[in-house]
């Protein structure tokens, strides 16, 4: 059996499933539960300072459905915690006390002044927790006050503020980011820069997810107004995972410890950002969907996939995917592929075919009989096909073997390696050849 | 009075209020509005798609889904109504397992078709709660058409023809317009009064009017039809019955089962139609499923359906097998009817076993089944036919889009050779005649064919 036991920045816990600081973690009843389900630790809900926060009192989540209204993302408009900061504090310390080897790390947020910083984390420190998690990236509502991600956009607040915070405490501190920027290296170069001990991405990204057509407003929708709110769920996985990525092959960041977060909502979900860099990931929209019996299927795919690999531990799946994540340039452009459609698993839809006939290469010919088959002269192994295809492993990339001739180019394919730096139409590599 | 199923003879109230109205609901309920967007989510949107083609009115199925899925069931009906009027009603009584469902792609993957006729069905229930039929008509031509029969081949004619602008007439024998619709459909398959309210909806484009009580051959000819309009479409049916040739025909409670269903559909309370205790139907096609399936609704204790040859070469679909299986009916095959036996009253039916590859019967090889109520359901045919009309292979002869011998008559539906005798296939031929009367009278016909 594969050892799911993680240490991460020191902090360890039974397994890499942590729930990220959000309402499933706001207070010690749902906490509670969480462990008793199996979470492997909590990031507490953001506190703050007091007079706490408030919160609308209508709707604050929005949606957007997929087939049989499964909640594909998620949208809230919700702030920091609602509740007093001794009540929270209380709570973390109890349940720490009584859950020892969980992972318990607590979310802050407040104003971007040392005084408020240095003075938060002894009370926190107090309470036995094992870490802390600055908050950055809430989008709406906080950082109209100048937190959350008002800070997590400008680097050099994030160094400022990490630099106060690792000078106050001796817990670890990690740096949650925000994804509303347009370059995520520049926040966690800074978050290093400040000494931080790891950085956790993605927080909730800027949106709108629907408009009211009657009332003509934005959902979700209070008095006949709406706003922009945090987007997540499985919708954000794919720009999660970029910014993973990103930071983890960043030769000024590798290295720093990454706590994964952003539609994980599967095992699967889980490995992919171990591979891409994480150390342990942090879940939220996926229990707020299904509740917190999720993570036995978590917990039971990560551990047979792995035995099934023979990764004997969490930290040696951890950044394996990383190496091969490369830029554009870099690729091989001697690599060539053909899709091919296997006709006993072909149910006759024409997806493909429509799909490649109207928008690509017309590569796809439908013959009598509905059959269809692959035109290698036209085809660029561009993969359309495949996406839309609703038979899983109906239609394959097969790359063609160095020394076949790719009907569509009349070119030999060759052996070699052979990138875009290097390219005849590259006007750049020209230069440097010249 | 209070009888069972166990009561002898031929008898009415063999079951209790709510049995009936149990038996004689819905057969497939609506579906609710979040099972239709389940449904409709399964939907590929295929290419060219097989359900289209599969659909004899080839209504497009995809796009109709595709627009109940994003929340507009009545831009769907739209859709289906485009293609056949009578969408509502084909939503309910198509054999969809061998059309549009036996097509889908997903019965290739899974065994599992996307539920074209339920969606079908949510659709168009949804247009048709929205208010009249949404169909204008175009400015009058100033042509008469003449239309014999309101089944279903009459209705889409004369609906497409109101639409273009002609003045329509209806004629139909019978007391109630609908043919089929209102005189033959299980009464299970389109309850609460459906196809009068369809019939009505369809009329509500204006520019029809309707003559029932009025038997073209008794009340007036062809020639006199043709004489008075520009076009006839003739949507007869079929609306003779093969004659048994076994001894005893004449002998109480012997009955085609067309007449059967007609009393059943007409019967406002189902619980004054007589049922034997022990019913044997002859036949192996549609309509004997349905005599027995009703028989046996109606409480008879046994119903068993007796047919002359193999099962695969029934008329009745694998899947109305299984369901008069389900209802309780006996099926039998391999056997052909003798001679009905009792004297003034039927007792019995005497069968000949035959012979599996020829159908001829075994004369060494006979039995009897008891039997106190017996239907025949052995095919029908067109009844009779005017002068100047081809026929052939028992049908009216037909090129193109309903074309007889005669320049100026055109027929569809069961009447006409060609096509499953089916009401989908009866509103495409229809609804084709139509176009092809339109283009004929507004000169666009001679055009194209020059
Ligand atoms: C018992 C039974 C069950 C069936 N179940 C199904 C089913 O579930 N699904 C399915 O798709 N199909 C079913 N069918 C077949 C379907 O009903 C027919 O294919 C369809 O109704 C044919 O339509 P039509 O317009 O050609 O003829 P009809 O519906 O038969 O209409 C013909 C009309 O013409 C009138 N008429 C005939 N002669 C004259 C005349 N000389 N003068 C004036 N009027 C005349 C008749 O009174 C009748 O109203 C069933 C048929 C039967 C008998
Ligand atoms: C209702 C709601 C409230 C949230 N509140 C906080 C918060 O107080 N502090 C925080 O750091 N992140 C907050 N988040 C962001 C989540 O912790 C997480 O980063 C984000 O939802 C992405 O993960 P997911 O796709 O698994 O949901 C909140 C998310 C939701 C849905
Ligand atoms: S064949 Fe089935 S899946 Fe394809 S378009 Fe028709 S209903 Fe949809």
């Amino acid at each position: 059996m594969a050892d799911l036991t993680t240490e991460f920045v020191g902090i360890r816990s039974p397994n890499p499933f942590w729930l990220a600081s959000a309402p499933p973690t706001d207070k010690e009843y749902n906490v509670r539960r969480a462990f008793a389900a199996g979470w492997g630790g909590v990031v507490w809900k953001t506190l703050g300072l007091d007079p706490h926060c408030v919160n609308v009192n209508g709707p604050r989540y929005g949606a957007v459905w997929g087939a049989d209204r499964r909640l594909l993302g998620m949208n809230n408009i919700e702030l920091i915690t609602d509740r007093p900061l001794e009540v929270n504090l209380r709570e973390i310390k109890a349940v720490k006390r009584d859950w020892p080897d969980r992972a318990m790390v607590v979310s802050l947020m407040v104003p971007c002044d040392e005084q408020s910083w240095k003075g938060i984390l002894p009370l926190v420190e107090e309470t036995g927790a094992d870490g802390v998690e600055l908050n950055f990236g809430c989008p709406h509502g906080m950082s109209e006050r100048g937190m959350g991600s008002a800070v997590g956009q400008v680097p050099e607040y994030i160094e400022m503020v990490t630099r106060w915070c690792k000078q106050a405490t001796r817990m670890p501190v990690i740096v949650k980011l925000t994804p509303n920027v347009t370059d995520i290296r520049a926040p966690a170069r800074a978050a290093k820069a400040g000494g931080a001990d790891a950085v956790s991405l993605i927080n909730t990204i800027n949106s709108i997810t629907s408009v009211n057509l009657d009332t003509m407003s934005p959902e979700p929708m209070i008095d006949g107004k709406g706003t922009h709110g945090g987007y997540c769920g499985p919708a954000v996985k794919p720009i999660a995972l970029n910014m993973v990525a990103e930071i983890a092959r960043d030769p000024e960041t590798c290295g720093l410890p990454i706590s994964g977060i952003g539609g994980v909502t599967t095992w699967r979900d889980a490995a992919e950002f171990l591979a891409l860099g994480a150390g342990n990931v942090q879940c939220c929209t996926v229990v707020m969907t299904y509740g917190f019996k999720v993570v036995q299927e978590m917990i039971t795919g990560l551990s047979n996939w792995m035995d099934d690999k023979g990764y004997a531990s969490v930290a040696d799946v951890s950044g394996r995917a990383v190496p091969n994540v490369t830029d554009w340039q870099y690729l091989n452009l001697n690599y060539v592929a053909k899709a091919r459609i296997d006709p006993d698993a072909c149910i006759g839809c024409g997806r493909c075919y429509a799909a490649c006939e109207d928008t690509s290469h017309q590569a796809i010919a439908m013959k009598p009989g509905r059959i269809f088959e692959v035109i290698d002269e036209e085809c660029v192994a561009c993969n359309l096909c495949v996406n839309v295809c609703p038979v899983e492993g109906c239609i394959e990339m097969v790359p063609m073997a160095a020394g076949a001739t790719d009907p569509r180019t009349g070119q030999v394919v060759s052996p070699d390696y052979a990138n875009w730096t290097t390219h005849q139409n590259n006007p750049a590599a020209r230069r440097a050849a010249e | 009075m209070a009888h069972t199923s166990q009561t002898p003879g031929v008898v009415s109230g063999r079951l209790q209020a709510e049995d009936y109205a149990r038996n004689f609901c819905d057969l497939h309920p609506p579906l609710d509005p979040h099972a239709a967007l389940v449904a409709a989510d399964r939907c590929y949107f295929c290419h060219d798609a097989p359900c289209i083609a599969a659909c004899p009115t080839e209504i497009d199925i995809p796009l109709f889904i595709r627009q109940i899925q994003t929340g507009m069931p009545r831009a769907a009906g739209r859709t289906i109504l485009d293609a056949n009027i009578l969408g509502g009603m084909c939503a309910r009584v198509c054999p969809t397992e061998t059309l549009c469902e036996g097509a889908c792609v997903r019965q290739t993957a899974e065994a599992k078709p996307v539920e074209i006729g339920r969606l079908q069905r949510n659709a168009t229930d949804a247009l048709m709660a929205a208010g009249p039929q949404p169909y204008a008509r175009a400015a009058s031509t100033g042509f008469r058409v003449a239309v014999v029969g309101a089944g279903p081949a009459g209705l889409a004619c004369a609906h497409r023809l109101a639409l273009h602008g002609h003045d329509v007439a209806v004629f139909d024998a019978r007391p109630k317009p609908g043919g089929l619709n209102e005189y033959g459909i299980a009464a299970y398959k389109t309850p609460d009064g459906f196809a009068q309210a369809e019939l009505a909806w369809l009329l509500g484009i204006g520019g029809i009017t309707m003559h029932t009580g009025v038997q073209m051959g008794r009340d007036l000819s062809l020639a006199e039809l043709r004489e008075d309009h520009d076009a006839v479409f003739l949507g007869l049916g079929l609306t003779g019955v093969n004659a048994l040739r076994a001894e005893g025909d004449a002998l109480a409670h012997v009955h085609d089962a067309v007449d059967f269903i007609a009393d059943l559909r007409q019967a406002g309370d189902k619980r004054r139609i007589p049922v034997g205790r022990r019913v044997v139907v002859i036949g192996g096609g549609m309509t004997a499923v349905d005599a027995a399936v009703q028989a046996k609704l109606l409480g008879a204790e046994r119903v068993t359906m007796v047919y002359r040859r193999t099962r695969d070469r029934m008329g009745a679909s694998q899947h109305e097998l299984l369901h008069a299986a389900s209802k309780g009916v006996q099926v039998m095959t391999g056997a052909a009817p003798v001679r009905l036996l009792g004297d003034r009253v039927v007792k019995g039916v005497e069968f000949a076993a035959t012979d599996p590859a020829s159908g001829a019967v075994r004369p060494d090889d006979h039995f009897v089944l008891p039997a106190d109520q017996v239907f025949k359901a052995i095919g029908q045919r067109l009844g009779p036919a005017p002068g100047g009309l081809e026929i052939a292979g028992g049908k009216i002869t037909v090129t193109g889009p309903g074309r007889s011998a005669l320049p100026d008559v055109w027929a569809g539906g069961d009447c006409a050779l060609g096509g499953a005798d089916l009401t989908v296939t009866a509103v495409a031929e229809g609804r084709d005649a139509a176009e092809d009367i339109h283009a004929r009278l507004t000169g666009a016909g001679r055009i194209a064919a020059e």
